[in-house]
């Protein structure tokens, strides 16, 4: 039998890769991009772990929702990207200090 | 111990290894792949429990679209990996420091003791003719039917910025401007001459 604990320590676990994952590959966007990817497959494994076990759909629809979002994240993620190394030549955070902040 | 746990343990194995490998590897595409592999497994732990049409959705719409589209930019960009090597040494006791804690702390939280089987107990199994696909599509073209719809607006949008964002235009490259071949008049074009015919010798 699997407890819906079992399924929220796999997603907390995921969660925390993901953001040491962003910690660590401070000099590489698309590891950070792929980073969030996993952040957000991690919460919806949440969302779902609930749904079912709170016999609930709107959890999935949820889901649904996150899914539409991080693809358009996606997208436009990696089109500034490439906008960015067409420009600059690097895709270096540390290097991205045009805007002084 | 049951087979459905036997395969949420194998699966959730190859889940949290692979997202290890997501953030360690050296080469941005072996990262991609290692991340395919990673939504791969968590739909088969989403089809445990038992929304098939996501999992489905995720490996069509994610290792189908968005990894493709991850893997073509790594391809177009020139990366110094040796580089990022050194930065990702030098970040790694933070880094290493940052996952034993938040991984502690959401332990402490989502314990056996608070979402064990005495609180939450596992529903019984749907019928073999349980319809999930069916049963999202009742509620998501009902009640969500207005979220619905402004997700798509977020995709039309998602579009557009991608493209907008990366449409170079080089300043010698010849295209039509239909703007003005609608606005052209007659006498734009003919140019009428009054001349004399030849006489015939």
């Amino acid at each position: 039998m699997i407890e819906l604990s079992d399924y929220l320590i796999l997603a907390a676990i995921m969660f925390s890769i993901s953001v040491a994952g962003i910690f660590l590959n401070r000099k590489n966007i698309i590891i950070i991009l792929m980073s969030i990817e996993l952040l957000l497959l991690s919460v919806n494994i949440n969302f779902i772990a609930f749904s079912y076990y709170l016999n609930d759909l709107a959890g999935q629809v949820f889901v649904f929702f996150i899914l539409t979002v991080a693809a358009a994240e996606a997208a436009i993620g990696l089109a500034i990207l490439v906008v960015l190394f067409r420009n600059k030549r690097t895709i270096d955070v540390e290097e991205l200090d045009t805007m002084k902040g | 111990m049951g087979f459905e746990t036997i395969v949420f343990y194998v699966f959730a194995a190859i889940t949290v290894f692979s997202g290890m490998m997501v953030i360690t590897v050296k080469n941005p595409v072996q990262a991609a792949l290692f991340l395919v592999l990673t939504f791969f497994s968590t739909a088969a732990i989403w089809m445990l429990l038992e929304a098939e049409f996501l999992a489905i959705t995720l490996v069509l719409v994610y290792v189908g679209a968005v990894m493709v589209l991850f893997l073509f930019v790594v391809m177009m960009l020139d990366i110094n990996v040796a580089r990022m090597r050194a930065s990702f040494i030098k970040h790694l006791p933070l880094g290493l420091v940052v996952l034993a804690l938040m991984i502690g702390m959401m332990l402490m939280i989502v314990g056996v003791d608070h979402f064990g089987a005495d609180k939450f107990a596992e529903p019984a199994r749907h019928a073999a003719d349980y319809n999930n696909t069916r049963e999202l599509g009742l509620v998501l073209y009902t009640i969500y039917v207005y979220p619905f719809e402004i997700a798509a607006v977020i995709l039309l949008v998602a579009i557009v910025a991608a493209i907008a964002l990366t449409l170079r235009r080089r300043a010698n490259t010849k295209h039509q401007k239909p703007e003005q071949q609608i606005a052209v008049q007659r006498k734009d074009r003919i140019r009428m001459v009054n001349m004399k015919a030849e006489e015939q010798k």
